[in-house]
């Protein structure tokens, strides 16, 4: 299954530089010498194609591989698998101490008997995995040590051990961190992020690349609004400034004010992955 | 930032290359980054250092090619350069632009022996 730690049957996970298919299992017996003399200089026609001043042609090699090319293959492998499943996949992101948990139990209650799975992340305790499996629900919690993010090849195995049930939800909370897990794909749907009121209206200008890679923020704790002077219209608009396409909802999950919007948002987002997966 | 887990990814596919290449040995390597991508470029050449001991990498020059950042801007609807994130749109002074390119992290190429 896998060819980051070699565990299950492996599918190979290529590269566009090492995908071709001629063998370079020779070890080299023919010269490069070029004892021969010409009159004219030739470029550009070793292995890499192209002539860089002061490199031997036939040492440069065109790599052209994204840095998380693996991660993304991952990635791509948990998208396939939910998408066959009929699941739909949201990547729960924020700082630490947003409410992601309280939400996530919240919407566990809420969502009654449709079936649903929880991956939780965190770099110690199995504190929220437990807090999960409280509502009954069935949750896995991956350990990051001192990993700052999940990838998607920890997704990937989780999603082994949890054995989603077709037409599943499937809720990833991610390790609270507004940085790193921008940048991993997990083969999600949708990130969304929680930003809770006590935290500063800059925070998504402090922050953007996670909320720029948001579909939707959930404000949260807005019944503490009152309590710390915040101001809700001022996070949206910079929610807004970061990233014009993000999808706002104001959220309670302690009074359950504004949980309904979130659960409609949630069940459109599943039936239009449903549709466009039977169109 | 994760700039080691980025290291562990470059040594990753460096090792896929040797094997498919035929190298012992990583004299420059040479990456694109985007001037979205995140990357904290000393925290990086950092991590290199460390993640590549033991690998063909170890001792490499690293070198990082900046790629512009771009974004469309919802305003005037053109895709506009931009140095910094959250600058606003040169052409109309918009503010609400969406990035279009500048989150790369690659590896271009690498000179081996």
């Amino acid at each position: 299954m896998c060819t980051v730690c070699g565990c299950g049957d492996a599918p190979k996970f290529g590269t566009r530089a090492n995908d071709h298919s001629h063998s370079h299992d020779h070890d080299h017996p023919h010269s490069h010498d070029h004892g021969h003399s010409h009159d004219h200089l030739h470029f550009g026609t070793g292995a890499a194609g192209v002539s860089v001043a002061g490199m031997t042609q036939a040492r440069l090699i065109e790599v052209e591989t994204d840095i998380l090319a693996k991660n993304d293959a991952h990635a791509l492998g948990n998208r396939r698998v939910l998408r066959a499943l009929g699941a739909y996949a949201v990547n729960l992101v924020s700082s630490p101490g947003s409410g992601k948990t309280t939400l996530l139990c919240k919407t566990i209650e809420a969502l009654g008997d449709t079936p649903l799975a929880v991956i939780e992340g965190d770099q110690q305790t199995e504190n929220d995995a437990n807090r999960i499996r409280a509502t009954g629900a069935p949750a896995i919690q991956i350990n990051t040590g001192k990993g700052c993010h999940l990838d998607g090849h920890m997704v990937g195995h989780a999603m082994d051990h949890l054995a989603l049930k077709p037409g599943s939800f499937l809720f990833i909370e991610n390790v609270g961190n507004l940085v790193c897990p921008a940048a991993f794909d997990l083969g999600e749907d949708a990130k969304v992020a929680i930003l809770s009121v006590t935290e500063g209206e800059d925070k998504p200008l402090k922050y953007p690349d996670m909320f720029t890679a948001a579909k939707l923020a959930i404000l949260n704790k807005t019944d503490l609004a009152p309590y710390c002077d915040a101001d809700l219209d001022a996070y949206e608009a910079n929610l807004k400034r970061v990233n014009p396409l993000i999808q706002i909802l104001r959220v309670s999950s302690r009074t359950g004010e504004g949980m309904d919007g979130w659960l409609r948002w949630l069940k459109a987002q599943h039936a239009a992955k449903m549709l466009a997966k039977a169109g | 930032m994760h700039e080691m887990a980025l290291a562990e990814g470059i040594r990753g596919i460096i090792e896929d290359q040797a094997r498919a290449h035929g190298f012992t040995t990583v004299r420059i390597l040479r990456l694109e980054i985007g001037r979205f991508a995140g990357v904290e470029k000393r925290a990086l050449e950092f991590c290199f250092d460390v993640v590549m001991r033991g690998s063909p990498a170890e001792g490499a020059a690293l070198e990082m090619i900046d790629l512009p950042g771009r974004a469309m801007c919802y305003d005037c609807m053109e895709t506009v350069e931009i140095n910094d994130r959250l600058d606003p749109c040169p052409l109309c002074g918009g503010g609400r632009l969406v990035p279009v390119a500048g989150d790369e992290m690659r590896i271009k190429d690498m000179e081996v022996v």
